[in-house]
């Protein structure tokens, strides 16, 4: 095991992070006074749904980016610019295309003047831990997404960092690649072959924070907060199966889902009122799909998410977007960890497909004041239409350009399939003609 | 070339910018017109090396040529490695030098060739250097603006993540440079360099012999060559300089070209392995070789030392470059863009008072009348060129062996110069009787139709098969297939290679209405003509007026037909 000693390596205090909308004037927090800490030998996983600043945060610790207003500190060292004592693992892999493998984990010690000998030497052997050998001379095209991902592993860790920063690591990855390297990277961190102190680690997958992680820090969004510390005690290695796991699991999950309601009373009021309300973007054929998937056996009308999510392989990126749209329209409900059919809810997963569309259009416009906003001014105006610039610029009196955008793109979609309104995207209007 | 396949698919920049870059140019021009009639000793009659018919000088001239088209492609070079660096990296910069690099590639450059001769000449007077430089930069002229855009937009687009690996790894200016940026730009870069490669002929052919006033310019070469078998009305002797072209061609593209396209493949950056494997036997024979890749080892280890060697900017450069960045100092934004706006309305004002020393307003509304005639011819031919050679492209682009057999050919044609059918079309007229304004036209467009023709077939085999499937099954035929199948599918390829060839024929037009064989001159009313005849009087001011003119229109036709209508097929019908 390693030695857990109790010093401090990074400290975040007090980080805002702003960006300015589209007119200049108002500024939208991404991240709202952020503050967290990191010490030697933990592994930490942010956790929050997309567009919470859980990268933006790691951008900011990586000195990728400055924050507007706060600092951070690595080993007492405010961080100002790259820092040379973190790396990071992207996403996306982010290797260079035109390098063979050796040459893309040599060039981080190279470029920083690490003599010939001695980068040889320390690649080699990352390449060897990784488990890569054999591949030195392979090209990032010629291998498969576990292997590339093993590359971006080596890569970050041939510069011996301090701290390992993981964007999301695994995300890009098939569940059983991904599963093979978490365990891989877990066994090199408990067994002490990785230089790294402490990893800090972005995931969108609950399973897989509470699978790798020490603590669990939990980001709200819009602005992003860090709503939620949870511990995790469970000792390694950790079996997906067990009590605790699965009890933790759920009431992370419970945790994530009730936010909207308990945790901001004031953007609920506002959205009560008018437009304040960003709607996520989803297909109308996958919310049907969800209707019918909880009403069928073995859910019978009621599912636990963690199990729900499981059984159709979606993240929760998928999964909540789908049941936050349900719940506004009062087809499903949350409750706890489950997600609940609501009478209506029943009823439409019996009806046919031009009944569907009817209770379906009924519930957007009783439900989503931007959808009855839109029809109103259909009939005010003569000409019965009306120009998409005009509702957009009343959202971005509530959001950013992007949740605006977003915001417009999913009340598009469910308007046309409810047969609320036609939108001409040529044209960029809304009207009620549609083609004869 | 005129447009390139690179500046296309930026978006429209606001115009205020191109009439500065276009009034900067224009002064610059006028200058070193200027600083030619300065000089106060007249310029000797530079040696006249004579150039023979005698086919056995051909690989001689051949050489000649080619060498003086690879010194052009090195300038090229530096000029993109700079220039468009400087574009991409500086926004203050960037607001002077993309607006001008947009304008010169409006600009007949062809028109100003008479300029740059002399002054060129007047820097060695007596001394055929001065020459050989005025032919390198005119084919300079060329190849450089296209690839300049397309680095410049490789710059602009790297991808992120890259970025931040990059950023993070803490490699500095000039590694990242060498790393990342170069690289990814690569593949883009090499395409417009094959591209500039052929555009250069029609401007070594232009530049090697030209006749500016009373002085006269032949550097040994194949466009001498080709204008000495004019004059002469030397018909083997033309088809003698044909198929040196085409050797040349062949041997430059299959021992160069070919193998440095195989060998970038490594720097395309979609990550799957691409269906399209380009090969080249030259690349595999030197890969395959142990001898010289050992003998080479030492050589790639010390160009990667260098491209990594941590060379720095100096501290106080770098903090200007993050200032900037960071968009402090509004007053020194607003100074800044007065200045060019200020300098820039003093080159117009220039411009314009030098051209008043000789034309007057009849002048100008004469101009504008013949430019109006060769934007009909233009425009006319660009309509026949499309409804001839699209449904012959779209047949033979939807038949794969037959696409890949015939569009390297029609690149192989785009390469060969207007001026080897002066003896065809000057022989027709007279026999026939013709009407030159009628019959010369097609000129205009013979060098230019075969970027239509294998962009449109490169278009029609990249046509998903599924979708040729679904109209099959369908039975969509006949004018509906054409409408509504096809020609959406292939319209984002045939626009570029139609702005391509729309603006190669403004160019073309300046050659290509005013033709010379033995002792006849068919002369086609148009600015093309207009300026070649100003030319061959050596009337400065008459050449940038009707330069001037042409370059508005070209900006014109570029930004309100082409550009909107690339727009849109990007926007709407990029499958």
């Amino acid at each position: 095991m390693l030695d857990i000693s109790v010093t401090t390596l990074l400290n975040v205090e007090d980080v805002s992070q702003t960006y300015s909308t589209g007119s200049g004037e108002s500024h939208k927090p991404v991240l709202d006074h952020v503050s967290m800490s990191l010490r030697a030998g933990e592994i930490v996983a942010l956790l929050g749904r997309s567009g919470c600043g859980k990268s933006t945060l790691l951008r900011i610790i990586a000195g990728l980016t400055r924050p507007s207003e706060g600092t951070v500190t690595i080993a007492g060292e405010p961080v100002d610019g790259p820092a040379e004592d973190v790396a990071m693992v992207f996403q996306s892999f982010a290797l260079f295309p035109w390098l063979n493998v050796l040459d893309n984990v040599e060039i981080g010690p190279r470029a920083n003047r690490v003599p010939l000998e001695e980068t040889r030497q320390r690649a080699l052997k990352a390449i060897d831990t990784i488990g890569l050998d054999g591949f030195e001379s392979a090209y990032p095209k010629e291998l498969s997404g576990g292997m590339r991902q093993r590359v971006g592993f080596a890569r970050a860790l041939v510069m011996q960092p301090k701290i390992l920063l993981m964007d999301e690591p695994f995300s890009a990855l098939d569940v059983l690649t991904a599963e093979t390297l978490r365990t891989d990277l877990l066994d090199l961190w408990q067994e002490g072959r990785i230089p790294t102190k402490s990893i800090l680690m972005v995931t969108h997958n609950i399973e897989e924070a509470v699978l790798m992680s020490d603590r669990i820090l939990v980001l709200s969004s819009n602005p992003g907060r860090i709503a939620f510390e949870i511990p995790v005690t469970i000792p390694h290695p950790r079996d997906r199966l067990n009590p605790e796991f699965r009890g933790l699991v759920d009431r992370i999950y419970a945790l994530m889902t009730q936010r909207p309601d308990a945790t901001r009373p004031a953007a609920r009021e506002a959205a009560a009122a008018g437009l304040a309300l960003s709607l996520p973007l989803v297909s109308t054929n996958a919310l049907a799909g969800m209707l019918e998937e909880i009403a069928a056996p073995p859910y019978n009308g009621k599912a636990d998410l963690p199990h729900l999510a499981d059984s159709l392989g979606y993240e929760i990126d998928d999964l909540f977007p789908l049941g936050e749209t349900l719940q506004l329209l009062k087809l499903a409900e949350f409750e706890e960890a489950d997600i609940k059919l609501t009478p209506l809810g029943r009823r439409f997963v019996d009806m046919d497909v031009d009944q569907r569309k009817k209770v379906f259009g009924e519930q957007v416009l009783a439900n989503i004041p931007l959808a009855s906003h839109i029809k109103r001014v259909l009939d005010e105006r003569p000409s019965h239409r009306a120009p998409a610039i005009r509702f957009r610029e009343e959202l971005e009196d509530y959001m950013s350009e992007d949740y605006a955008e977003r915001t417009l793109r999913a009340i598009i979609n469910l308007g046309r399939y409810g047969e609320l309104f036609a939108y001409d995207e040529n044209a960029q209007t809304f009207s009620y003609e549609n083609p004869e | 070339m005129l447009t390139s396949i690179a500046s296309v698919g930026r978006r429209v920049l606001p115009n205020q910018w191109d009439l500065i870059a276009f009034a900067g140019i224009m002064a610059v021009l006028t200058a070193i017109a200027k600083s030619y009639h300065g000089i106060s000793a007249p310029l000797p009659a530079p040696t006249e090396p004579a150039v023979s018919l005698d086919y056995a000088n051909l690989p001689y001239y051949a050489l000649r040529t080619t060498l003086r088209m690879f010194a052009a492609l090195a300038a090229s070079f530096v000029f993109t490695f700079t220039y468009a660096t400087l574009a991409a990296k500086s926004r203050r910069l960037s607001i002077l030098l993309v607006p001008t690099l947009d304008v010169l590639q409006s600009v007949p450059i062809l028109g100003f060739l008479s300029f740059t001769v002399t002054f060129f000449l007047g820097l060695f007077p007596g001394n055929t250097l001065g020459a050989e430089l005025a032919a390198i930069f005119a084919i300079f002229t060329s190849q450089a603006w296209n690839m300049a855009f397309s680095f410049y937009q490789s710059l602009r687009t790297v991808p992120r993540d890259l970025v931040e690996v990059s950023r993070g790894l803490r490699l500095t200016g000039w590694q990242k440079f060498w790393q990342l940026e170069a690289p990814f730009a690569m593949p883009g870069l090499i395409w417009n360099t094959m591209m500039s490669m052929s555009g250069g002929w029609f401007f070594v052919v232009a530049s090697e012999a030209i006749t500016v006033g009373d002085t006269t310019i032949a550097l040994p070469g194949v466009g001498s060559y080709i204008a000495k078998a004019n004059d002469a009305g030397d018909w083997t002797a033309i088809g003698a300089a044909i198929l040196t072209m085409a050797i040349v061609i062949l041997l430059y593209d299959q021992l160069l070209f070919r193998p440095i396209v195989a060998w970038a493949d490594k720097f395309r950056v979609e990550l799957s392995a691409s269906q399209e494997v380009s090969t080249s036997w030259v690349l595999n024979i030197l890969q395959r070789t142990y001898w010289l890749r050992m003998a080479m080892r030492p050589v790639f280890a010390w160009f990667r030392a260098m491209a990594l060697a941590p060379i720095r900017f100096p501290k106080a450069l770098r903090a200007i470059a993050e200032a900037e960045e960071r968009r402090r100092w509004p007053v020194l934004d607003a100074g800044w863009i007065a200045a060019v706006v200020a300098v820039a309305a003093w080159a117009a004002w220039l411009t314009i008072r030098y051209i008043a020393t000789e034309a007057g307003w009849d002048d100008v509304g004469e101009v504008f009348v013949l430019t109006i005639y060769t934007l009909i011819r233009v425009a006319v031919l660009m309509l026949l060129a499309t409804l001839f050679w699209v449904p012959i492209s779209v047949w033979i682009g939807l038949r794969p062996r037959w696409a890949e057999a015939v569009q390297p050919i029609a690149q192989f044609l785009a390469a060969f110069p207007v001026n080897l059918l002066f003896g065809a079309a000057v022989s027709l007229v007279l026999a026939y009787n013709l009407n030159p304004n009628i019959w010369l036209s097609v000129l205009i467009i013979f060098g230019t139709q075969w970027y239509i023709v294998f962009n449109t077939i490169g278009g029609a085999a990249a046509f998903p098969n599924d979708l040729e499937e679904a109209a099959k099954n369908f039975r969509i035929r006949g004018w509906r297939w054409w409408a509504q199948v096809i020609l959406p599918g292939i319209a984002p390829y045939y626009l570029t290679g139609a702005i391509t060839a729309s603006g190669g024929s403004w160019n073309a037009s300046i050659v290509a209405e005013y033709v010379k064989w033995k002792d006849h001159t068919v002369i086609a009313q148009g600015v093309g003509s207009y300026i070649a005849q100003a030319t061959d009087k050596g009337d400065f001011p008459k050449i940038v007026l009707g330069v001037a003119m042409m370059s508005v229109f070209v900006t014109l036709v570029n930004r309100l037909i082409w550009g909107r209508l690339y727009a849109y097929a990007e926007r709407r019908l990029r499958l």
